[in-house]
């Protein structure tokens, strides 16, 4: 017997087809189809890099959600990062998906063009590893994310308080799930038949979070992981419960998901950060969706500890970002896609973060 | 935005790259406005048919599992007059140079030079050195040129895909992008991977046996094997429909680019090649290159389904398909 490495098991193809069999037996003569939002980026890119819409049959149609984290920051974080970028002495570190995000006239890699001083690092832990190592300037990582990237963030907090470092600042703007799934269970022009819930971010909050999307909207929820054989799966799940009429929270991700959720990450959020109401590009202000730094640890907060001069908000007139992220637009609906914008020009956030609707259409679906 | 800067995206060989040459640089610098662009130029001088080639080398770090910068642009170059069919002859060298540069490393560097050119049957016969103030550079930029000649009537181009050739590359793909990922600082990731750097000048000379139903090769250095194929697929006017399954790729690479989020596709390689070749003599192909020190892996990848304005797509892992696009932005800077 081969060895698990954990990887191919959960790609394998007869197993995808046998699970694509049943759906399409499950759903043949539906008169309507069935609607199901993918809420995470991952999944989404998931599903357009295996191709798995092309096994699905016409009645289940998937719609991609709102949990691309770069996609949902607004373009007021971005023009505050680039403004902190200008400044002497100050370095911004970031995953790479940011650089390339465009604010309201510039963006980060263009700054870095012109000589700011702007890092990829793979873990915020780098950049406070910078900080040690550049004692004369301020470090800034920029926290975007949900509620899986956060306890990282926090614990780089943790680590520079430890460290007694004086130089390290984050630019949070995190979010969490799952408030917006509320507000788009809400929406009767959506009409979402279920939601294949995200898999890492329920690995924190635990599965127990969807409850009362199946109490208050009847909508089913199934907690997916990330590979093929794990979003057909999800995929069936939603099926079956939507043909029964039932609406409850199953996890199909049970290998890594509890119900309860990872007790010792939600309290480092809780120590960390205090929730707050974001600003979700497309969607809105929605009450309690974001982490800010809490009061404690003020001094680590950029936005606080660093003054800066931010210019005024410009929205990129015709840009269906927000449209997208909602599932009410798909990329190729809108008018800008592929023609003003692209992954080399991107006009929208969706269009450059690696886990995007319009980025992931525009390279896989074509 | 500003559309007066350079980004690293335009050192990318992606998208960003082909808009540079597009708008800016063929313009400028072409007297023939020549489309199309291939990885040597086919000059004729006194009836006799040459390939002229250039590259610049600033990969970091230097030194990387399984080579450095100096093979690199041996190599590279080499691969460069390889892919047009010509036999490598002689290449120059230019240095340039960071103050504060270590003479030991750059010692270590001309040796593998040496090396990589005598193993390649290639002459450096001419060379420029230059130093520049510390923190003007990055310790060593390596500009190789080289000139080969084509001894055989064949037209191996870009251009040339025909529509039911089979796609074959000669072993396991993303090995050197990955090999340099994994040897940068604040990553060091213990992967295993060695770069696959290694002149291909050899392997080519024994593919010219398939004379006419040879139509294209061409090597998938910076962004990766799909670029290069997307890159052919427009030159050629055909759909190229890859087969995710029989891709080889080493299982470290696989792990790497699923930690970080890469595809491997997009990944560099430095002594890989693709070769179209005409169905009938595909076998024939994949077993000459599997008899090769550099094909042993060498694997039927794909074909060429129709006729098209130059699409790619690929049958995925688990049966589903999807589209294949270029490299857009940059996805590791400074990888050769």
């Amino acid at each position: 017997m081969k060895p698990m490495n954990y990887l191919d098991q959960f790609r394998d193809k007869e197993l995808v087809a046998g699970l694509a069999k049943r759906i399409r037996t499950l759903t043949a003569g539906l008169e309507k189809p069935l609607t199901f939002m993918e809420v995470c980026g991952t999944h989404t890119m998931a599903i357009y890099q295996f191709g798995l819409r092309t096994l699905l049959p016409p009645e289940v149609r998937l719609i991609s959600g709102p949990g691309c984290p770069v996609c949902v920051t607004p373009n007021g974080y971005l023009d505050r990062a680039i403004a902190l970028c200008r400044l002497p002495d100050l370095i911004i570190t970031s995953f790479g998906d940011m650089l390339r995000v465009p604010g309201s006239s510039s963006s980060l890699m263009e700054e870095r063009a012109k000589g700011a001083d702007v890092r990829v690092v793979y873990s915020p832990l780098d950049a406070v590893q910078l900080a040690v190592k550049n004692p004369g300037k301020r470090v800034v990582f920029l926290g975007v994310g949900f509620e899986t990237t956060a306890p990282t963030v926090a614990g780089s907090i943790l680590a520079a308080q430890a460290l007694g470092l004086d130089n390290y600042f984050v630019l949070a703007s995190h979010k969490t799930m799952p408030q917006p799934m509320g507000i788009l269970s809400a929406d009767p022009e959506l009409a979402v038949d279920g939601y294949l819930c995200p898999a890492h971010v329920s690995a924190i909050i635990g599965a127990n979070a969807y409850r009362f999307l199946c109490e208050e909207y009847r909508v089913p929820c199934v907690v997916t992981g990330f590979e093929p054989t794990d979003v057909m799966q999800g995929v069936e799940m939603l099926v079956r419960q939507a043909l029964a009429g039932e609406s409850k929270v199953e996890i199909q991700y049970s290998r890594v998901v509890r119900w309860e959720g990872n007790a010792k990450a939600q309290a480092m959020l809780a120590q960390v950060f205090t929730p707050f109401d974001a600003d979700w590009r497309g969607i809105g202000t929605l009450p309690g969706s974001g982490l800010k730094i809490a009061e404690a640890y003020a001094a680590f907060d950029a936005e606080l500890a660093i003054p800066v001069g931010v210019e005024e908000l410009r929205e990129h007139p015709g840009c269906l970002c927000g449209e997208i992220l909602k599932g009410k637009v798909s990329p190729f609906n809108c008018p800008l896609f592929g023609r003003t914008c692209t992954p080399e020009s991107p006009v929208g956030a969706c269009m450059v973060s690696s886990e995007g609707t319009c980025a992931a259409a525009y390279k896989y679906a074509r | 935005m500003d559309n007066d800067i350079i980004l690293l995206g335009h050192g990318s060989g992606g998208k960003l790259s082909h808009q540079l040459l597009d708008d800016l640089i063929i313009p400028k610098l072409s007297q023939s406005l020549a489309k199309g662009q291939n990885d040597a130029a086919l000059l004729e001088i006194g009836g006799t048919k040459l390939a002229f080639t250039t590259d610049s080398y600033v990969v970091d770090p230097i030194f990387f599992p399984g080579g450095n910068i100096g093979d690199l642009a041996v190599n590279g170059t080499v691969n460069d007059l390889a892919m047009m069919g010509a036999r490598p002859l002689y290449l120059s060298v230019g240095f340039i140079l960071e103050e504060g540069f270590k003479k030991s490393e750059l010692a270590l560097i001309l040796s593998s030079m040496r090396s990589a050119a005598d193993s390649a049957g290639v002459t450096i016969v001419t060379g420029d050195t230059k130093v520049v103030p510390r923190g003007k550079g990055d310790r060593i930029f390596i500009n190789t040129s080289g000139i080969g000649v084509l001894e055989h009537g064949l037209r191996i181009d870009g251009a040339g895909g025909r529509v039911g050739d089979q796609v074959i590359v000669n072993g396991s793909i993303g090995d050197h992008g990955i090999a340099v990922l994994s040897a940068r600082e604040g990553l060091e990731i213990d992967s295993g991977i060695k770069s696959d750097s290694a002149a291909l000048n050899g392997l080519v000379e024994e593919l010219l046996v398939l004379g006419e139903a040879l139509h294209v090769l061409r090597d998938p250095t910076r962004g990766g094997v799909a670029t290069t194929l997307k890159e052919i697929a427009i030159q050629s006017g055909v759909t190229i429909l890859l087969d995710e399954e029989s891709l080889p790729i080493n299982p470290g690479v696989k792990g790497v680019c699923s930690i970080l989020g890469l595809d491997a596709l997009y990944v560099a390689n430095e002594g890989k090649l693709l070769a179209f070749v005409a169905p009938e003599r595909a076998a024939e192909a994949l077993a000459i290159m599997q008899r090769h020190p550099l094909g042993k892996d060498a694997a039927i990848i794909g074909s060429l389904t129709e006729s098209s304005e130059g699409r790619v797509q690929m049958k995925t892992s688990v049966g589903g398909v999807r589209g294949v696009e270029m490299l857009a932005g940059e996805q590791l800077p400074r990888i050769c």
